[in-house]
């Protein structure tokens, strides 16, 4: 039975359902570890999917490949790694208790990263999709070889990085919260849960992308 | 004894102030965060959907009265059936027993306050509903003619009903189970009564674990199938369709990898129900609990890998159609299993037959034929013969409507006294339950027989030949009818009028049992300390 939440005098952040502060800790831990295997499991639809077309139509899928830019791929990889280190800096800092404002620069570092990210995405890669006439079902004059299955690569390939993207703007949404909360003092080195299950969301997003990154853009033997 | 001692603090406390009567107003029902009221928001929803697509299914069977179809054109057959397989798979079986009594029940029965996530609870009902108003929609303004399945390149090239509208219904139904799903297991790991150890868990916790597990590594998937599919049919690319080299047959894959196990979320729940059913109506520890435990978790495990059983007939390679035919069998084990264990459990236990417990062994028998049946299925040669007959209709309705909807009835009769505070009338009850088992087998059992002798599912018409059979059918899904009607005639008469019930009604063990009915919002006074096994029923009750 816990004094702490019938009473009230409670520390910042804790759930009444919950019998103490370690017990919530390992709850939204664990939910977040849960969360990321549907998440797995949601992504796995589509890369099984990818993997089956790419064995079936293979000449098409490295035709496909040949269609997007390596170095900007590469780039935004590299934007992404180093975006996850700046979360676990983030991290590092409210775990070691830190000022707020050292975790709110890492934070805001994250964010400005994963916004290069998908503003590189944007405007050098699918802006240039666009132009070029290879977006299927929206603008699509591709006339070189293997037209259907570049056209369904291209789709695989806007489906998966868009689905990616999708996430990339959710976890920003989740960091701007976590900056407010920062700011508002609801973290010390006894409870900074949120930002380490943000944190693992965050990684698990750019897991993604280390996957993406060679099926879509180097597998193919161009290089 | 400390669920005795609970019981003595906690029913004098009786203070009148309840779950249902701490707050009112429409309000305090939209933002509750209990996990008890979000229990009720699903059982009213669901039982809404339940009623619907109820109502699909007694046209169709209307319908079927004459061998040329007695009411409608036949797209609108395709659309009837397609709209009571979506509404019954999706939006009430699904859900049914996780969401409603899972939601109920949980966090009382582990001795804990709420489920993990309270405010996650409340949203994935929201997202039910959502999912739920944009599927009725579809159906209201025409509907929708692919079958439950949505089975490319019909669905997404050819047919000009509102494909799109129902998918991305279910798409987002289904990150409701997702998020139900998690919710469940980190409860189940994380919020545990001091004591209350993992072979101290009631068996229906181990089942909705295992159905948590399901919906966790399943439902994803056909989220991203039907978004495949979505896409294929908005943006007219290729994806499935086999004109631009997409094959059709992934989309079965990936269909099935979700449903089949979706066939084990439906029944699963309707096991531990029905475990906890027979143990307390025959004053009797469940036979084996350790066995009936792991044989939901085999049942989740097995059921990710027999999903190839459903294309037996579709030009998968033969080879893989052998592999997927053995892995059938295997489920076999682990669901007879529980029919022995609780068969055994019946053994020489004091047994009383209140509507409950009807409906446990009403849920064994049909259960028992439903499964078996599913064994002539997973049979390669003879599934060749009864596929897509009217054989597959009636064995899956005896395992989701005997079983599962048995189970849930059973559990929601066993339980309403808990939930509401209040008794229903017994007698109407045991009528009732009888009603719908004499319906259902009336209803189903003649379409073993029509599908043996070849009479193909989903078409409005058939040979003259067959209309004894399906005119007993339709008998039947009128008999039937009538048994779900009275329920919800006497149930919703029981929550002003019935008499109030006490802790504990039945007499039995359980710590959901312990607490005040209706219980309080926190469930417990003081988070009882558990100090024995689950269904410690004192011997000398047992019969010898």
């Amino acid at each position: 039975m816990s004094e702490l939440a019938t009473h009230g005098a409670h520390p910042q952040g804790f759930a009444h359902q919950f019998e103490d502060i370690e017990q919530q800790r390992d709850a939204g831990r664990l939910g977040m570890w849960v969360f990321l295997v549907t998440e797995i499991l949601f992504f796995g639809g589509m890369f099984t999917a990818y993997t089956i077309y790419r064995a079936l139509h293979l000449a098409s899928f490295i035709q496909g490949s040949h269609q997007l830019e390596v170095k900007f791929g590469a780039t935004n990889t590299a934007v992404l790694i180093f975006s996850s280190l700046t979360m676990a800096l983030a991290i590092r800092s409210a775990q070691t208790g830190k000022k707020k404002g050292q975790i709110i620069f890492w934070l805001i570092l994250t964010m400005i990263l994963g916004a290069l990210f998908l503003g590189l995405k944007l405007r050098f890669e699918w802006y240039h999709d666009y132009v070029d006439g290879i977006v299927p079902g929206v603008q699509w004059f591709y006339n070189g070889p293997y037209a259907p299955g570049v056209k369904m690569f291209m789709c695989f390939y806007f489906f998966m990085t868009g689905l990616h993207a999708l996430h990339m703007v959710v976890g920003l949404g989740v960091l701007t919260v976590l900056v407010v909360m920062t700011a508002r003092n609801r973290f010390s080195s006894e409870y900074y849960a949120p930002l380490e299950i943000s944190g693992l969301y965050w990684h698990f997003v750019d897991i993604v992308w280390i996957f993406l990154f060679p099926l879509l853009y180097l597998i193919g033997g161009r290089y | 004894m400390s669920t005795a001692i609970a019981e003595i603090h906690e029913t004098p406390a009786e203070s009148g102030v309840n779950y249902l009567n701490v707050t009112y107003g429409i309000k305090s029902w939209l933002l509750t965060l209990d996990h008890k009221r979000i229990g009720l928001l699903y059982l009213g929803s669901i039982t809404f959907m339940f009623f619907v697509g109820g109502m699909a299914a007694v046209l169709m069977r209307l319908h079927l009265v004459e061998p040329q179809g007695a009411l409608f054109e036949p797209e609108t057959y395709n659309k009837m059936f397609s709209t009571h397989g979506i509404i019954m798979v999706f939006f009430f079986l699904v859900p049914s027993i996780p969401a409603t009594l899972g939601n109920f029940l949980i966090p009382l029965m582990i001795g804990a306050r709420d489920v993990a996530f309270p405010k996650l609870n409340l949203m994935s009902w929201y997202i039910f509903i959502t999912g739920a108003a944009l599927a009725l929609y579809a159906t209201l303004s025409g509907g929708v003619d692919t079958g439950w399945t949505f089975y490319p390149p019909y669905s997404s090239l050819y047919s000009h009903t509102h494909v799109v509208a129902v998918a991305l219904g279910v798409f987002v139904a289904g990150f409701s189970s997702i998020l139900t799903g998690l919710n469940f297991i980190v409860t189940i790991h994380k919020m545990r009564a001091p004591g209350m150890t993992w072979f101290r868990l009631p068996l229906f916790i181990w089942s909705m674990y295992a159905t948590s597990l399901i919906f966790v590594l399943g439902t994803p998937v056909i989220a991203i199938t039907l978004f495949l599919l979505g896409m294929e049919r908005i943006l007219h690319v290729g994806i499935f369709d086999p004109s631009v080299g997409g094959d059709p047959l992934l989309f079965q894959h990936l269909f099935w990898f979700y449903s089949h196990p979706a066939v084990y979320i439906m029944i699963l729940p309707g096991m531990g129900v029905v475990s906890e059913l027979i143990t307390a109506f025959s004053r009797k520890k469940i036979f084996g609990y350790a066995f009936v435990a792991f044989s939901s978790l085999a049942i989740a495990i097995i059921s990710f890998i027999v999903w190839g059983h459903h294309m037996f007939v579709t030009g998968q390679s033969i080879y893989a159609g052998l592999v997927f035919s053995v892995l059938s069998f295997l489920v076999a084990i682990p669901s007879a299993v529980k029919v022995f264990n609780w068969t055994a459990t019946l053994y020489k236990g004091s047994i009383s037959y209140e509507a409950p417990m009807l409906y446990a062994l009403g849920f064994v028998g049909l259960f028992t034929i439903g499964g078996l049946t599913g064994l002539f299925l997973a049979s390669l040669a003879t599934d060749v013969h009864l596929n897509g007959t009217y054989f597959i209709v009636a064995h899956f309705h005896y395992v989701m409507v005997g079983g599962a909807v048995m189970a849930y009835m059973g559990g929601l009769h066993f339980w309403w006294p808990k939930i509401t505070g209040r008794l229903y009338p017994d007698l109407w009850a045991r009528i009732a339950a009888a009603i719908i088992f004499i319906g259902f087998n009336l209803t189903f059992f003649p379409q073993f027989v029509l599908g043996y002798l070849g009479m193909p599912r989903r078409y409005a018409i058939y040979p003259a030949e067959f209309q004894v059979l399906n005119v007993m059918s339709s008998a039947g899904a009128s008999i039937l009818g009538i048994g779900y009607l009275i329920p919800l005639i006497y149930l919703i008469w029981s929550m002003r009028y019935g008499k109030p019930a006490g802790p504990n009604p039945w007499g039995a063990k359980g710590l959901e049992w312990t607490t005040q009915s209706p219980p309080l919002t926190q469930n417990f006074e003081t988070i009882p300390i558990v100090t024995e096994d689950a269904y410690n029923y004192p011997p000398e009750v047992a019969r010898v």
